[in-house]
């Protein structure tokens, strides 16, 4: 009886110890929407994530990479179509739009006087708040090579790689939350 | 803790966060824990609604011990015992 009870404890511990070690404390998000408000909320999120000690990963995705175009930066080796991508889509967050109540860019730029009036932190700001919190962001490459963008381009973020899918899902597979924005 | 032990609470560091938006104060809370010692006493100043419900929910998570708040003119004062 004794021996089959501790048998029963010993299992009980392994499957304990494997659940534990199947989810961390952490945050896994798609950042895909180039939008400029859900650029904010997908930064307010990551950010508040890490305040509460959770790693947070972001993998940027099409339309989003715009959001990490430092605009006085170009890349190099461009042909005609990648080159146009580059003229149409937001040099940076400086220039991403709002994705309701846009009207013609009145909107947007309504939005970011409220933003300060209200000490809101710009994109640019959180950004910078999230180098320094060690949030990590993960860039797809594929969407790079899609939209012709170089990693030259990108701004000067202390935890940034390139990567493709299987990062993501690793990533995602042992994360407590995962979103997509 | 009630009102008036809060008040004659002495706290170890002020972290003042009035003015700014969620996720400000957190942000601004979880930068200045990590300066002081466990058991000491941290007090935020936030005119910010939601961070009187953020703040006990992230003490919670980080095992703090909330200890309450005191409700000034335009802002709070929110109370925290550091784990």
């Amino acid at each position: 009886m004794g021996t089959e009870l501790e048998k029963q404890i010993a299992d009980l511990k392994a499957q304990v110890n494997h659940l534990k070690e199947g989810t961390k404390d952490q945050l896994s998000m798609v950042v895909f929407s180039g939008d400029m408000d859900k650029i904010l909320a997908a930064m307010i999120i990551a950010t508040g994530a890490a305040a509460f000690d959770m790693k947070v990963k972001l993998f940027f995705t099409f339309w989003a990479i715009s959001a990490l175009r430092d605009p006085a930066k170009t890349g190099k080796g461009k042909n005609f179509i990648e080159k146009m991508f580059g003229m149409m889509l937001p040099r940076g967050s400086a220039k991403l739009k709002l994705s309701n109540m846009n009207m013609g860019g009145m909107g947007t730029a309504m939005i970011k006087g409220i933003m300060k009036k209200h000490k809101v932190a710009s994109i640019e700001e959180m950004m910078k708040t999230a180098g320094e919190l060690g949030i990590e962001i993960n860039i797809c490459e594929m969407s790079m090579n899609l939209m012709g963008f170089k990693k030259e381009e990108m701004i000067n973020y202390p935890h940034m790689t390139i990567c493709g899918v299987a990062t993501f899902l690793t990533d995602a597979a042992e994360s407590k939350i995962q979103l997509f924005i | 803790m009630s009102t008036e032990e809060l008040k004659n609470l002495k706290s170890n560091t002020i972290v003042d966060a009035r003015g700014t938006a969620c996720p400000g104060p957190l942000l601004a809370a979880k930068k200045a824990i990590g300066e002081i010692e466990s058991g000491e006493i941290m007090e935020i100043y936030s005119s910010d609604e939601g961070t009187k419900n953020d703040i006990p929910k992230w003490c919670n998570k980080m095992t703090h011990e909330f200890l309450g708040i005191l409700e000034e003119d335009s802002y709070s004062r929110i109370f925290l015992k550091k784990a």
